[in-house]
């Protein structure tokens, strides 16, 4: 990147730029004109009335001239503002076009830096300063040189038609500019220091506050979030100083400019007044100098600010720039290069006299020698530190040797682009990296290199795709369209589209993930455009359900089913008013009480008081069972109705409720009774408030509420109907249509195992797989377990077929017991393949055809591998 | 079957008969129904013990394997309580539990029981003088025991 902020605004905007200047420079013979028209106002149409007066070739009385002036004035006015708004309008345009090549430029960076370097990069300080920092660049950019120009023209205009006016006039106008320009910039210099700790001063709190994020668990385990507090509070008491000083001085230089700009009149009115008595400037001149004075204070002050402004984003520029340019950048054509030609994996992997050097100098490779054979299985063992995992990326080309080489089939691996090294060669480190997308877009991340197929707008958008790709080539951002269809299954060796899934579903039982998807499918929901003909099988199983609790009596016990017309004794009192799923949060089952139209119908079927009271019950209960148990214990969680932090406020509620007369009570009162039954599950909680007649109310409110429901409420629930499927729902509620009893031994259990062996019967476990392949994982994939994103990444990485893979510590998390066997699993996949597995335990090592071992950055021989075979296992 | 006739059927049982009305309704609350159909297992011999269960309908057998194969040692009946030491001390279970009719228990978890007792100390109390009466009552057997079994040595080395 350019090391000025100039020099990327040059090479980056300057036909734009010049487009500002020409519009700008086009405005000033209107400004000049619109100044010099108070003065024929004056001197012609005011002071000689009874003159004849020629307007552009018309004869004009006096009234006549004086309203075509005026008029003439009011346009001029007018187009001065078009000209101001296309300007402003253009130059936004501008700056929002080089922010987003701003940023896009650095994002592109980060993708470039070294590995060894991304242990010294803060997440919170690049956030902040590809997010944050550089949106004053890009508002400076977009006026880089219309504020100049258009100000400073505006500024020359006005000085020199008070010039014209008179000389005299004109020198006491700039009379005091020689003392501001010497104080202004002496002030500004020190504003600058301040702003450049002001950059660095955000950008540790911005650390700080992501590390805080990502360490809240271990601060509280260890209560130092006083210590976290104290600490913050310093860092803002410091950014707190320095805005304070720059505030001072910034206002400084206001007060001075301003003070300067007022006293001008004082010169005007001396110096004017005495030209005027002396008869050598006509007043119209005065008054015309003064009101051409008036608008002089406002370019300048414009001028001013964009000197404060340049030297602060002068400042930004080379703070953020100078972040993103780490020594040993990988060069852009590595990236971006497609291979050409075949290359060929053939012969052997080798290293000669590899050397790494971490960041501090100290040598974590040393001078290592061999070769591999491919394809072969080499297993990397040594103690953790002991150069496995840059043994590991060296040999994947990720980080290159400070000396020496390795070379694959003769090729120099430090010479070949990420496409070949990222298609053909496969890299699993630790901990894996999951996007928080879905899991399948993690599994494919791997095969999405470069669009395929280009995005096909749909007629309608044709219009403003276009216009959308225009943008983007002249923000200098990705030529290539997100939307197109990017995965290679070619390189997958899949070639019919219905062979993907089934691909997919095998790669995952090869990581022994399959099971896994295959619950999350179960416990996820399909998605709207996808999967049609899914639901129709879905309501099949559903039947075939129906079919067997029917004819096995022992099975018909375990659930009770949803029945439009009967109240479900195992659901909670919610869901048997609502009698669907919430779509979105409008009806979220733990708020539904406070829905101004729950309550409508509630009020509507009568039966609000009925619930008050079984709520007051059940207050009643609960403050008898839990009022001497201290607040943190586990029976709040899992049985009580009332949070420990709200039983004193029901202690009281309970005491002061008169059951006769509920109504008393206010309405926030009200409202806390009126929510608490709304968990209760009859068959569960045994307490006998939920009567037989209570139940037979609620299935008429059911009835009101669908009946009743406004169109704008209507995608917000979706209701259970026997013969639909219901979108809102998991697949496994969907197959069950109905509750697993409470208090049948096993029932939850045997339902599982009922729903799984339906599906497949009917044979889709393959397609509830694809459903749990849309399963998000969340940021940094999260909601999967540590194990579960091991196996994603290695999933990720036999899917394309590389023809070498390399992994290092790939499989930890695994169970102990487990590791050998995916081991093997993943050799058998990758067979007549190159694998080469930097372990943690030696023990696995027997599992590879040949072994690496590696002791402080150096290769063990044989005879040395055999005594330290025995420390070895002890520690694995 | 409401809260209160649970708390009725725990207040019957000797274990649970020495703690205080609230406590033994928290106990209630926080325990199960659950149901068995006719020969369906309740718990199995060696499995951890997790919990007590009280028969409210229904029977059971208690069986014991052996050498020779299972053999029914002892019927459960209504209000009969089983797998109470598996909520007091860490040991497996000694017999399997088999429904022998459709049988409904009231299922008192372990943990729950436990969290009881550690906040309440009352309730342990309770239960420890409960058990303390046991002891004394297996003591007082077994040295009646002894006495026989001595007699009869005394009188077998006569004879």
């Amino acid at each position: 990147m350019e090391p000025t902020i100039f020099g990327y605004i040059r090479r980056h905007s300057w036909k734009e730029q010049l487009i500002v200047l020409a519009i700008t420079a086009a405005s000033f013979p209107f400004l000049y004109w619109s100044l010099n028209l108070p003065k024929t106002i004056v001197n012609d149409a005011l002071s000689r009335p009874d003159e004849p007066h020629n307007f552009y070739g018309w004869d004009l009385d006096k009234f006549q001239y004086l309203f075509a002036l005026c008029g003439l004035f009011l346009a001029l006015v007018l187009i001065n503002g078009i000209f101001k708004y296309i300007v402003n309008v253009y130059a936004g345009l501008v700056a929002e076009r080089m922010l987003r090549r701003l940023r896009y430029d650095l994002y592109s960076h980060i993708l470039r830096f070294p590995l060894p370097h991304m242990k010294r990069v803060s997440t919170g300080e690049v956030v902040q300063m590809i997010n944050a920092e550089t949106e004053a660049l890009g508002g400076y950019i977009g006026t880089a040189l219309q504020i100049p120009a258009y100000q400073g023209g505006t500024l020359l205009v006005i000085l020199v038609f008070i010039f014209i006016q008179d000389p005299v006039l004109g020198l006491a106008a700039i009379a005091l500019y020689p003392i501001q320009a010497y104080f202004i910039p002496k002030l500004q210099r020190r504003v600058n220091r301040l702003g450049k700790e002001r950059i660095r001063q955000v950008r540790r709190l911005a650390d700080r506050i992501s590390e805080t994020v990502s360490g809240v668990r271990d601060l509280r385990a260890n209560d130092a979030t006083q210590y976290e507090r104290a600490r913050m509070s310093q860092e803002l008491s410091v950014v707190y100083y320095i805005r304070y000083r720059i505030y001072i001085l910034k206002f400084m230089i206001k007060f001075i400019n301003n003070f300067f700009a007022q006293i001008a009149p004082f010169f005007f009115f001396s110096v004017g007044g005495y030209l005027v008595l002396t008869g050598n400037v006509s007043l119209g001149a005065i008054v015309a100098v003064l009101s051409a004075h008036k608008d002089l204070s406002s370019p300048w002050r414009e001028l001013l600010d964009y000197y404060q402004l340049l030297q602060d984003v002068r400042i930004k520029y080379d703070q953020v720039v100078s972040q993103f340019q780490p020594r040993g950048l990988v060069d852009e054509r590595r990236q971006l290069d497609e291979p050409t030609g075949e290359l060929k994996f053939e012969g052997e992997i080798e290293a000669r006299g590899v050397l790494v050097r971490d960041e501090e100098g100290d040598t974590r490779l040393d001078n290592l020698s061999f070769k591999i054979p491919m394809p072969s299985t080499v297993a990397i063992t040594g103690p953790g530190g002991g150069g496995r995992e840059e043994l590991a990326m060296a040999l994947a080309g990720l980080i290159t040797p400070d000396a020496g080489r390795v070379t694959i089939g003769g090729q120099d691996l430090a010479q070949l682009p990420d496409s070949v090294l990222g298609r053909k060669m496969a890299f699993v480190g630790f901990p894996p990296f999951v996007g928080s997308d879905t899991i399948e877009d993690n599994l494919l991340l791997g095969m999405r290199h470069r669009p395929l197929h280009p995005y096909q707008p749909s007629k309608g958008e044709e219009a403003r795709y276009k216009r959308e790709q225009m943008d983007t080539a002249r923000a200098g951002n990705s030529p290539f369209d997100f939307r197109a269809d990017w995965v290679d299954w070619a390189a997958a060796g899949v070639e019919r589209e219905e062979d993907r899934l089934p691909f997919l579903a095998r790669t995952l039982e090869v990581v022994q993930l399959d099971a896994d998807v295959y619950a999350l499918g179960l416990r996820g929901t399909l998605q709207a455009d996808r999967s049609a003909d899914l639901r129709e099988k879905l309501l099949e199983v559903r039947r075939a359900m129906s079919q067997r609790l029917e004819s096995d009596e022992s099975l018909a016990r375990l659930v009770e089913r949803f029945d439009p017309a009967r109240y479900n004794s195992n659901a909670t009192l919610a869901e048997n008013l609502l009698f669907g799923a919430p779509a979105d949060d409008q009806f979220q089952i733990d708020r539904l009480a406070e829905h101004t139209y729950v309550r409508q119908v509630l009020d509507q079927v009568g039966i609000s008081n009925e619930l008050r009271q079984a709520g007051l019950g059940l207050a009643r209960t609960m403050v008898e069972l839990f009022a001497d148990l201290p607040p943190d214990h586990e029976f709040y969680q899992q049985f009580s109705f009332i949070r420990a932090e709200d039983l004193p406020d029901y202690q009281a509620l309970v005491a002061r409720a008169d059951p006769a007369a509920l109504d008393r009570l206010d309405e926030n009162d009200r409202q806390r009774l009126l929510a608490l039954p709304f968990k209760l599950i009859n068959a569960r909680h045994r307490l006998g408030l939920i009567t037989k007649d209570l139940e037979a109310k609620i299935l008429e409110a059911r009835k009101v509420f669908r009946e009743n429901l406004p169109p704008e409420l209507s995608s917000s629930v979706a209701f259970f109907e026997p013969d639909a499927y219901n979108d809102a729902a998991s697949v496994q509620d969907n197959v069950l249509f109905g509750k697993v009893a409470y208090g049948a031994a096993q029932a939850p259990v045997r339902i599982a195992a009922l729903i799984r062996s339906l599906l497949e019967e009917a044979g889709l476990r393959e397609r509830i797989i694809e459903v749990g392949l849309s399963f998000h994982c969340g940021p940094g994939g999260g909601r999967l377990s540590v194990a579960q994103r091991q196996k994603l990444a290695i999933a990720r990485a036999i899917l394309r077929r590389p023809m070498v893979l390399v992994l290092h510590d790939a499989a930890t998390a695994i169970d102990a017991a487990d590791q050998s066997e995916l081991i093997e699993r993943i050799l058998e996949a990758m067979d007549g393949r190159t694998v080469i597995w930097s372990l943690a335990r030696a023990d696995l090592a027997g599992l590879f055809g040949m072994t690496l071992a590696l002791d402080k950055g150096r290769l063990l021989d044989a005879a040395e591998q055999e005594q330290k075979v025995e420390p070895q296992e002890a520690e694995a | 079957m409401s809260l209160q006739d649970d708390v009725d059927v725990l207040r019957a049982i000797p274990l649970f008969a020495k703690i205080e009305p609230a406590k033994l309704k928290l106990l209630a609350f926080t325990s199960e129904h659950m149901e068995f159909e006719a020969g369906e297992t309740v718990f199995r011999q060696g499995d951890p013990g997790d919990a007590a269960y009280i028969i409210l309908d229904g029977s059971a057998d208690i069986v014991v394997d052996t050498p020779q194969g299972a053999v029914t040692v002892a019927h459960l009946a209504r209000n009969d309580v089983v797998g109470e030491i598996a909520i007091l001390c860490d040991v497996p279970r000694t017999a399997t539990v088999v429904a022998s009719s459709d049988l409904a228990t009231l299922r008192v978890g372990k943990d729950a029981f436990f969290n009881l007792v550690t906040q309440f100390p009352q309730v342990g109390v309770g239960i420890m003088s409960e058990l303390a009466h046991r002891l004394h009552q297996t003591t007082v057997n077994l040295t009646d025991l002894s006495a026989k079994l001595r007699r009869l040595e005394t009188e077998g080395g006569t004879a």
